[in-house]
This record gives structure tokens, sequence and C-alpha cells, in this order.
């Protein structure tokens, strides 16, 4: 049953299953790195820790970046009450970055990375080598352009149609994606210079331009699932925005405390960053607000369970897990420890990764031809698979605080010579990371049921 | 949630609102400008709280600070910001009385006063700067450099918005008896002004005098 409002918006269902394939590889990743904190190497040297590091991190931003798309390619003409510009454009792009990040991976697990670098020519021009932006360069050209089609895409199906506010929200979070990536290439000699505007990729897309995308993802499918009145909507989702950006562009400030960057970062990183979970706490109010004033009883019981889940869980692990230890005089303390690791696993997860699955809940049915909603029996599997996924990751968050904590009181708070070090310390830790496994697996059975979801079907009547 | 949070949310399936009958006791202006006021203020405590601490450790730092601010200044700000609220005030009457000229009026010189404030504290910032005060001299000037731009930068909005609200009456949009939504703009925009006159309200002695 074909229930697509645009036939165009049919191109989004790649990107959402390819995007799935990613997630499927980033938590065997994660699962395998998880042991080799404990065990050490166990695949005989082929993938080096850090080689499965950074798969794991880079896996999880393209497959994100794959998810916004998809959400992009599904909203913006049912928003604009168009069809996509060209859907032949937005195929041929998803195909080039498919092949782009597959490529990239193999690079990274066939390859050591020195002779990456080299084979790409990272000499003429050097981007390589920090943290997240491992990619080749010619990768990352590849990925601006990706981007430049996508957002030309996009932009003239806006511009043919109605303009709403989700749209522009969702169009200025997706520029802004590209433009701070452009900081990318920006690498300068000098290692705190070059971490500084690090940080305007990594800072100004996770605590900046990324939460516009969540909000305009979240007002969306939050129209479509209560039927509330899209001005209600729309009016919260800018007051949300705004406090975010205010909040997250000086919030960047918290990355600044020792960077030899000029004293008052301290004061402008702690008192702005300290706002931060405000935004997060007005999207919980908001969602539940909308679902409780709900005007109809929308069939998908499981989008309006992850919209719902996305708001807490953004609200828990980005707002509450980073004012943890935002703080500068704490962060003097807890920086670069476990802690981090915590807040890092339970925000990417609670407001990107549950956004992109809020979007795929609502509307992978439709792009499949189901209908408005899986059967019940599939939707009570995939709410198995948002429990199991969202608990398993509240335990691994709990486990790794345990260890930040007990890493802090350990190697950071005595004074120097009576501390342990790094790797003395990290062996204390081993309880912390075995429970942490434990609690990666049932994220695994979680992912598992969630895309076992798709293939149930109602059964026969007898 | 209580109900009437949820009512005043706007989410409401009911009639737009039957707050017409209970002027006395609906809020005025829109909730979500309600929102954003106590994020605003939320920010503006933790920067007071910030600096009474720091004060608290460096009290004789913080003395000699204060004391090479220009305090008549700030006083002459201070009556130039209640004036200039005062005027936005009475200007929330006229609406009322459906004086819309003298509504627009009284914006203007709510906005001169603002203007007065502007370049009362650019000449504080310059001077100080002549005598070769920044930002990173120590932590009171980092504090007072700090607090007071973020202050400068809310009255510039603050000023848009007055602006606008001016530009709105002066078109009669708030002319409409049938809506509530437009006259709640006019309110909104008057709240967000009296905002930034009570920060400073309480930024002035806190920074300048005590």
């Amino acid at each position: 049953m074909n229930t697509l409002k645009y036939q165009s918006q049919a191109v989004a269902k790649p990107y959402f299953v390819f995007a799935m394939i990613l997630f499927v590889g980033q938590i065997l990743f994660g699962l395998l790195m998880g042991l080799q904190y404990v065990v050490g190497d166990i695949v005989g040297g082929l993938i080096p820790f850090n080689v499965a590091r950074m798969v794991h991190t880079n896996l999880l931003i393209v497959w994100l970046l794959f998810g916004f798309m998809g959400a992009a390619y599904y909203l913006v003409p049912e928003e604009a009450e168009t069809e996509l510009h060209s859907p032949k454009l937005a195929i041929a792009l998803f195909w080039i970055f498919a092949a782009a990040g597959v490529a990239t991976i193999l690079g990274y697990l066939l390859v050591p990375y020195a002779t990456l670098a080299h084979i790409t020519g990272n000499d003429l021009w050097p981007t390589m080598g920090r943290e997240f932006l491992e990619q080749p360069t010619i990768t990352k050209i590849g990925i601006v352009v990706v981007a430049l089609g996508f957002l030309y895409n996009l932009g003239m199906t806006i511009l043919k149609g109605r303009k709403t506010a989700i749209n522009m929200v969702m169009m200025t979070g997706l520029i802004g994606l590209a433009v701070f990536f452009l900081f990318a290439f920006y690498n300068p000699t000098n290692l705190a210079l070059d971490k500084y505007f690090w940080w305007f990729v990594v800072h100004l897309w996770v605590e900046g331009v990324w939460e516009l995308i969540m909000g305009a993802i979240l007002a969306f499918v939050l129209i479509k699932v209560t039927g509330v009145d899209r001005e209600v909507i729309e009016k919260w989702l800018y007051v949300i925005i705004a406090m975010a950006l205010i909040s997250g562009i000086l919030g960047t400030g918290h990355h600044f405390y020792w960077l030899m960057t000029p004293a008052y970062w301290q004061w402008v990183g702690s008192i702005f960053s300290a706002i931060e979970p405000l935004p997060f706490f007005a999207m919980v109010l908001y969602a539940f607000n909308m679902v409780n004033r709900r005007r109809r009883e929308h069939p998908n019981k499981a989008a309006t369970l992850w919209a719902l889940g996305t708001s807490v869980m953004a609200f828990l692990g980005a707002g509450v897990w980073g004012f943890l230890h935002t703080l500068a005089p704490v962060n003097y303390y807890t920086h670069g420890t476990q802690i981090t690791a915590a807040h890092g696993h339970m925000a990417f997860y609670g407001a990107y990764a549950m956004i992109v699955m809020t979007i795929m809940s609502y509307a992978m049915p439709k792009l499949r031809g189901v209908g408005e909603a899986n059967c019940n029996r599939a939707q009570v599997v995939e709410m198995w698979g948002f429990w199991l996924m969202t608990v398993g990751m509240v335990f691994i968050t709990l486990f790794l605080t345990g260890a930040g904590v007990l890493q802090v009181w350990l190697q950071r708070l005595p004074e120097s010579g009576e501390a342990l070090s790094f790797m003395a310390t990290q062996d204390k830790l081993a309880i912390f990371y075995w429970l942490r496994e434990i609690a990666g697996v049932v994220f695994l059975l979680g992912l598992v049921a969630y895309l076992y979801s798709f293939f149930v079907t109602e059964k026969k009547a007898a | 949630m209580p109900d009437n949070l949820q009512q005043a949310l706007g989410a409401s399936t009911n009639e737009p609102t039957a707050s017409s009958k209970s002027n006395l006791k609906k809020l005025p202006g829109d909730l979500a400008m309600w929102f954003f006021i106590l994020a605003e203020l939320t920010v503006f405590a933790i920067f007071f709280i910030g600096f009474a601490i720091a004060e608290n450790l460096n009290l004789v730092m913080f003395a000699e600070g204060k004391a090479q601010l220009h305090k008549v200044a700030g006083l002459i700000n201070t009556i130039a910001l209640i004036t200039s609220s005062y005027f936005v005030a009475i200007s929330l009457h006229s609406m009322r009385v459906r004086n819309d000229r003298q509504a627009v009026f009284r914006l203007i010189l709510a906005l001169v006063f603002a203007a007065v404030y502007i370049v009362i504290k650019l000449w504080e910032y310059e001077s100080l700067f002549e005598q070769g005060i920044d930002i990173e001299t120590n932590t009171f000037f980092t504090l007072y450099f700090l607090i007071t731009a973020f202050h400068f930068m809310h009255i510039l909005l603050g000023m848009v918005i007055l602006v606008y609200m001016a530009k709105n009456a002066y078109q009669g949009k708030y002319n409409d008896s049938s809506s509530e939504s437009e006259f709640s703009g006019f309110e909104s925009g008057a709240c967000y002004w009296h905002m930034v006159d009570l920060l400073w309200i309480i930024l002035f002695p806190l920074i300048y005098v005590i």
C-alpha cells in the first residue's frame, strides 16, 4: 500500500538501509575494542586498537550523516509540498558516498594508516591524523562534493515549494554542517591552534548545527504522530534552537580551557555550557506535552516511543552527562578520562542515533510500502529493540562513569608521585570495562531485535 | 506536568484561549518568551554567583577594580534604562487604550534612552582601554567585561525588538481586537525589555557599588 505523499521521498530508503549496515559495523567494532581494553590483542594484530577505534567512530559519523541525509530527503519534499528537485542526483550521490565510505573504511583496515596517508597524497595537503577527521584528504573532498550536491538538491526543492519553519531549521542545520566541515581542511602545524580549529568542526557540529537537525526532525515527527497544530510545534522549535545556539556556540569555550587560550575562556565555557542542558530539557517537556495533547491516535506507536525516548536520552546524555564535567574547575581533573567516554556514548546515542531511528521508525513503513505503520507484532519487536539498546546504553554509560570516577581518584587527584600511572590505573578499572562489555552485548541484542523487526509480519489467521 | 502549563504551552485542542475572561490571571506575552527570559536570567544568575564567589576569594583585587570604574556613568545608565523601561510600560498602556500613534512615540522615547545607555557604555569601555585595562587584566576585569558586554548585547537585541514593535504598532498590526496573539507579541517584547532593565539593576550595585 503506497502511502508516500511524494514519490521522490523514496530516495530516502537506500540512505536509511545503508546507515543501518554501517551501524552494525560500528557496534561490532565497539565490542571488539571493549574486549581489547581488558584482554589486549585478540585478533593476531590484524586490527590494532587504534584502528578499531578509528573505524568505530568514523562509522558512527558516516552512518549518522547517511541518516540525516535520508531524513532530509524524506521530510523536505513533504514539508515543501513538492517532489524532490532531482531524485536521480540523490541516488547518484548515494552511490558515490557509499563507495567512498566503504573504500575509506577498507583503507583503514587493509593498509597501515601511514601507507594510506602516503597513497592518498596526504603530503600534498595534510589533513589526516586527527581524531574523527582521520579520512584521507580525497575522501574529505568527496564529502564536500556530496554535501554540495545534496544541499543544491534540497535547496532547489525548498525554493519551488512551501517554506516552513521545519524546512528552514533543517536547511540551516545542514548548511552549517557543511560549512563547519570546511575547518577539517585547515590544519595548522601549531598543535594548540590545530586543536582550536578542530573543535570548530567537532563541537559546532554536535553542540551546534546538529541540534538544529535533531530539532527539525523531532518537530516533523511530532506533527505527524500527534496532529498538534504546526504553529504551536514551530514556535517551541524556535525557542529551543535559540537556546541551543546561544549556549552551544559560546559553550565551545569548554574545549578551550587547556589550549593556551586566554583565561576568560574558562568563564565563558563554564557558564554557557552550564546552560546547554536547558534546550535538551525543553525538548523533553515539548515532546511529552505534544504527545499528551495529541489529536489523533497514530497507528505507529513505535515512532512515538522513539520520539519521546530521544528527547529523554539526549537530555541525560548530552545535557546531564555533559554538565557533569563541563565546569573548568571540575574539568581540570576529569579532562580526557572515562567520564568523557561515558558522556560521548550516551550523548551520541540519545541525541543522534535515536533521532535517526525516530524518523526511520516513522518513515520506513511508508517507504517500504507497508502502510502508515508496521503490524503490531513488528512494532512490539521494534520496541524490544528500543528498550534493549537504551537500557544497554544506560549501563554502558554508568559503568564508564564508574570507571571515570575511579580513574580521577587514582590518577588525577593525588599529588604527583603518589598518583598511579595511566596504565596502572587502567588495570584497576578492569571490572568496569568487563561490565561495560556485557552491557555492550545487550546493546547488540537490541540492535539485532530492531533490525529483525523489519522482517516481522502479522501471523496469518489460522 | 500541570494542566495549566499544558494549556499555556498552547497545545490545547480547545478553542484558541479563554484568557480574555481572566486577564488578571493571564501571564502577559507569550509563554515561549517567558521560557526564553528564564533561560536568560539563569545565565546571568550563574554569572552573578560566579562574580560573588570570585570576589570573596579576591577581596582586594575586586575592591581595587571597582574603584577604577566610573560610578557616575553607571548611575546615569541605571537612570537611562529605568526611564526607557518606563516609556515601554506606558507605551503598552497606550496600546491598550488603542492609541497607536502615542504608543509608537513612547517606544521611540524608550529607544532614545536606550541609545544614551549605548553611548555611555561605549565611552566607559573606551576610557578603560585608554588606561590599558582590558579583559585579561585580572579576574575582576575579565568578569566585568564578560558580564557587561553580554548585557550590552542584550540591550542591542532589545532595541531591535523595540524597533520591530514600533514598526508593527505604526502599521496598526496590534489593532486586531479579534486576535489575542497579535497583542501578546507587544507584551512579549515589553517583557524582554523589562528583563534587560532588571538585569542592569542587579548588575550595577553588584559590580560597581557594593
